[in-house]
């Protein structure tokens, strides 16, 4: 299997603090890959880098070939690559069916930029209706985005993300600030709606890793120190004390 | 076709406005004419406020729009008003495509002090400049509309119909704009432009095309203006004309097009009202005005109208 996203090298500091330190992974195509560490271990920064929210230090990330390094966001979300956010980036005081029209309108407006979209600005309400529909959302279809529960608000975060059609999709960690209970039925519907699509997803819960992720990359102190199937990375010795805090594993 | 409540409104009142041309006193087709003028500005404000953008600047193109209509027929000897309009709209629209690739990239207080130091740069030019009257203006004075020759005495009657026409236009052209996929795009970007990027959409060149607009849109308004008066001087593009355009845009509100018109007309009927009632203290009475409406209508007197609709149905 070829891989879709390939990070040569990569650091990144930010002063005397490494964020990243030496990361090299390639992931992929329609892989489910989980990214696991403490706060602070560079996990969301991989993900700020592979999104253009942060340029590398140093080091390459290629998305299908092309080098993302210094494109700016909005490219490299057209090229496919998008991602929600540990805390969701939503049009607080539009609808959520106005956030997923604005999405949606996006990308029907610039449809020749977006090789992989069929969308047209005459679909776009019904384009939109479909995504309420699929992301259980359409009981909140005219809620104010700004005051919705914080599980429709990460939902509504993810559902925006898919909207553009990406190839790969970066989660960051989509059930956090959500109980318990809610948090397999979330990510059921994430993963149910995010088929053929390459997903790296950002998460703290290893119950959630352990059932949904194919592969894990652990990170810690910038490094990725245990990359492979979640049993067996799990189970490694420095993965459960660095990251899931066991002091004599 | 099914006509929204909004253009309906605005057909209505052209046609109620341009019908009552004839039969209007002379003042009144001059207040109109500059109410018409200013709310024309106030309108291209409210499509940058659409983005959270707020100009103390917009007399810039004021001031622009009505010097370019009065330099047509000054130095140029130009006196038909369609081409001093339309110098006026290419005049601030290039002006605004030249500083908004600028100001495009602030936001905030920086955006609008930096509209506001280019209105006063604008302003200290004009004062300094003798050729161009100094502090006194000039004169201008259309004899043709599009080529056609106007009877002398009725010009400033044509004018008024002229701009009943253009700026109503021109608000159902926003009205348009704002309702489509751009004006929701612009409320995104006021709510959070880092997802906007990230849907894959260029912040900037909304905010771009917006600050064109509204500078065009000014720029228009300052020629109606001019042409209403007859003279213009740099008093257009003082820090206190632009700040009055924001009055009147916080007064009407954001929320329609129509706003900025209800805005203007309430804001010279309580400048009016206070002259003549409290002529030293009128200043302090649009104080109170402005202090009242923050407190109770924070969104404007537009809000009240939309409360009043949502009741009635």
């Amino acid at each position: 299997m070829s891989a879709i996203l390939v990070a040569k090298g990569v650091n990144k500091s930010f002063g005397a603090v490494t964020a990243a330190a030496d990361v090299n992974v390639a992931v992929d195509r329609d892989a489910m890959v989980g990214l696991i560490g403490a706060n602070g271990a560079g996990k969301t920064t991989f993900i700020n880098m592979v999104t253009g929210y942060l340029k590398p230090s140093s080091g390459t990330i290629r998305f299908d070939g092309r080098e993302l390094t210094a494109l700016p966001p909005r490219r490299i979300t057209q090229l496919g690559v998008s991602r929600s956010f540990q805390i969701p980036q939503l049009f607080n005081s539009l609808s959520a069916r106005e956030n997923l029209l604005v999405a949606v309108g996006i990308v029907a407006a610039a449809a020749h930029r977006w090789a992989h979209s069929d969308l047209t600005p005459a679909r776009a309400g019904e384009a939109s209706d479909e995504v309420l529909e699929r992301f259980d959302l359409a009981a909140y279809r005219d809620r104010e985005a700004g005051l919705l529960p914080e599980g429709v608000r990460k939902l509504l975060d993810v559902a925006m993300a898919l909207v553009v059609r990406p190839r790969i999709l970066l989660l960051d960690e989509p059930t956090s600030g959500v109980s318990a209970d809610e948090k397999f039925a979330i990510m059921d519907l994430v993963m149910g709606a995010v088929r053929g699509v390459t997903v790296l997803f950002v998460e703290h819960d290893m119950d959630i890793v352990a059932r949904y992720a194919q592969r894990v990359l652990a990170f810690a102190d910038g490094r990725i120190i245990a990359d492979g199937a979640p049993a067996a990375v799990l189970a490694d010795a420095e993965v459960r004390r660095f990251v899931i805090g066991e002091a004599h594993a | 076709m099914t006509l929204d409540r909004t253009t309906t409104t605005l057909a209505v009142a052209a046609v109620l406005l341009l019908a009552a041309a004839p039969f209007l006193p002379q003042w009144l087709v001059f207040l109109l004419t500059l109410a018409l003028a200013k709310g024309l500005v106030v309108l291209g404000l409210v499509v940058l406020m659409r983005t959270g953008l707020v100009s103390f600047g917009q007399g810039l193109y004021f001031g622009l729009g009505a010097y370019a209509a009065a330099l047509v027929g000054a130095a140029a000897e130009v006196l038909d008003a369609a081409v001093m309009l339309a110098a006026a709209v290419a005049g601030s629209a290039g002006l605004a495509a030249v500083l908004g690739l600028l100001l495009a990239r602030y936001r905030d207080i920086f955006f609008a002090m930096l509209s506001l130091a280019f209105s006063m740069i604008l302003y200290g030019l004009l004062v300094k400049s003798s050729a161009l009257g100094s502090t006194d203006g000039f004169n201008l004075h259309a004899k043709s509309f599009a080529g056609i020759t106007l009877p002398a005495g009725a010009e400033r009657r044509v004018f008024y119909a002229v701009a009943v026409v253009a700026v109503l236009g021109a608000a159902w052209a926003v009205h348009r704009y704002l309702s489509s996929h751009y004006g929701r795009l612009a409320t995104a970007i006021r709510d959070n432009e880092l997802r906007v990027e990230y849907l894959g959409s260029s912040v900037f060149r909304v905010v771009f095309a917006n600050y064109v607009i509204a500078g065009a849109l000014g720029g228009l308004g300052g020629a109606f203006a001019a042409l209403a008066v007859g003279h213009v001087d740099p008093e257009t593009a003082y820090w206190t004309t632009s700040g009055e355009f924001v009055f009147v845009a916080i007064l009407g509100g954001t929320g329609n097009v129509l706003a900025p018109f209800l805005g203007a007309a309430i804001f010279e009927a309580v400048r009016t009202v206070a002259n003549q009632y409290a002529p030293n203290v009128w200043q302090m009475t649009l104080g109170i005005v402005m202090l009242a409406l923050i407190l109770f209508l924070p969104a404007g007197l537009w809000s009240l109208v939309a409360r009043l609709r949502s009741v009635a149905r």
